[in-house]
């Protein structure tokens, strides 16, 4: 371990470091076990409050649990996100191209929906979408999902068209490009580049709140879980629970995970565009570059 | 327009609601946020680790899922009596909302060049005072930008409590516009009194960090 914040310890602290490490798992060991003991207390770990998973009553197979909630639940998570995406992207871009505008009057409108949108919740748009323009579920959760997201994904390009450095545009337009071509050949293909990390988070946010669903009635992940356990009693609740958890830090994760490789492979390549002035920034508790 | 004007004391009772579920999760978020941030740069590996594996594991949770599990899934083990539902809520969005603050406050530290501690530790200042005199006065400036910015989207996350029968400003929009036949203007009535949060509040962070971005 070595830190820029402490000298490397000599043998003492070492063996100080040691007891405190020992301390520490013992204390987290000890609060983890408490809670086991005290579920086991309530028997959550019998085999007849998890057997929905591999041997449900009620007549039922354990495949017709895993199907309703892996493809029918999470199925309906990704579909609600697959549709909003594209159109918060196609729709931020617009905004975003609308937003930087070469004549300050014509920004007003676009820097008024970016802000309304960026400033409400989430669920206020769905509620919005469902009870006043009648939509139904799952067009009133793709409805708010884009219209949040294509708000923040406009913020994102803005700022990334506005870390470019200036000479891009203008060596653009000294070859005599049309404003057009500059953004399409030049300028967003940097910009683009320099803030996909933000992108994909952004993505990850938009499957997160996809979940809000399960409040306006759209039958998700989480519903699946919740319609399961009342189907086949509240004793599942804790087994059926655990595994939609699971699936979603399994895609969330797996989609945070691309978001940081793709910055690693970004950093490594060099862009074009200002780079982050990486040589003087550092983690300061593990003494590595990041 | 007049469904506004007819339900003021609605709205306004809601938005206290609001008020009080970012003032008090906002509050407790803070403590644990800062609480976790300390772990994370703590000498002692397990504490690393635990800090980190909570921070990654509520990062990649929906807030929705937190509160199911603490609505529905919790009581199951019913360690606890049943708290009011304010409560409850109180407890999901510090939770939720620390993991946050600490991913703010850590990034915030790293901001800070290595050779400021690098040169701290060279003319011998101990742990302590590098971090409290050189890196930690340093990172409060880049820090609280994107604290407020959390604290934006703690004031936003407050709506989800609405799904789990916490009355706030959208629960009572979602009341008033069941009401009145899905009457757009409920709608807008309850989006003035978030803008009326977050536009500030936005604007703030955005000084703030404009003040802050000196000679970067």
């Amino acid at each position: 371990m070595t830190s820029v914040l402490y000298d490397a310890p000599g043998p003492a602290t070492r063996r100080r470091e040691l007891v405190g490490s020992v301390i520490g798992v013992l204390v987290l060991a000890a609060l983890v076990g408490l809670a086991v003991w005290f579920a086991a207390g309530r028997g959550v770990f019998q085999a007849d409050r998890w057997d929905v998973l591999y041997d449900p009553p009620k007549n039922q197979t354990a495949g017709d649990v895993w199907r309703s909630m892996l493809v029918r639940g999470l199925g309906a998570t990704l579909r609600a996100a697959a549709v909003a995406a594209p159109l918060a992207l196609a729709l931020g871009l617009a905004l975003a191209l609308w937003r930087t505008t070469r004549f300050r009057l014509l920004r007003v409108p676009a820097v008024a929906v970016i802000e309304l949108f960026r400033g409400l919740p989430v669920l206020l748009m769905m509620l919005f979408g469902l009870l006043t323009l009648r939509l139904d579920a799952f067009t009133a959760v793709v409805f708010g999902l884009t219209v949040y997201n294509m708000a923040i994904i406009a913020e994102i390009l803005r700022a990334g068209l506005a870390a470019l450095p200036k000479g891009q545009a203008e060596a653009a337009y000294a070859i005599g490009l049309t404003r057009s071509q500059a953004l399409w050949t030049i300028l967003l293909p940097q910009a683009v580049r320099t803030m996909l990390p933000s992108l994909i988070a952004q993505l990850v946010v938009l499957l997160k709140d996809s979940s809000l669903g399960f409040i306006i009635g759209y039958s998700e992940l989480l519903r699946s879980v919740q319609t399961n356990s009342q189907y086949f009693g509240n004793r599942y609740f804790v087994a059926l629970f655990l595994v939609g958890a699971a699936i979603y830090l399994l895609v969330n994760i797996f989609l945070s995970r691309v978001a940081i490789w793709v910055q690693r492979r970004l950093q490594r390549t060099g862009t074009t565009a200002a780079p982050p002035p990486t040589a003087l920034r550092g983690d300061l508790a593990t003494g590595r570059n990041v | 327009m007049d469904v506004v004007l007819d339900n003021v004391p609605a709205y306004v009772q809601g938005f206290l609601v609001t008020l009080r579920l970012t003032a008090y999760s906002g509050a407790a978020s803070l403590v644990l946020g800062l609480l976790i941030a300390s772990l994370r740069v703590a000498p002692l590996k397990p504490l690393r680790v635990a800090a980190a594996t909570y921070v990654e594991l509520l990062r990649n949770t929906p807030l929705t899922l937190v509160f199911f599990f603490m609505y529905f899934v919790f009581p199951q083990f019913s360690v606890l009596p049943p708290v009011p539902f304010f409560w409850t809520a109180v407890v999901c969005l510090t939770l939720y909302t620390a993991a946050f603050v600490a991913e703010a406050v850590r990034s915030g530290i790293n901001s800070v060049g290595v050779g400021q501690a690098e040169a701290a530790r060279a003319i011998g200042l101990t742990f302590g005072q590098t971090l409290g005199q050189v890196v930690l006065p340093q990172a409060v400036r880049s820090v609280v930008p994107p604290l407020i910015n959390v604290l934006i989207a703690l004031t936003k996350n407050t709506s989800v409590a609405a799904g789990f029968a916490v009355v706030e400003l959208v629960g009572a929009g979602r009341r008033l516009s069941t009401a009145n036949a899905g009457d757009p203007w409920v709608w807008v009535g309850v989006a003035v009194f978030y803008l009326a949060i977050t536009i500030p509040a936005g604007l703030l962070a955005a000084r703030v960090e404009r003040k802050v971005a000196f000679a970067r």
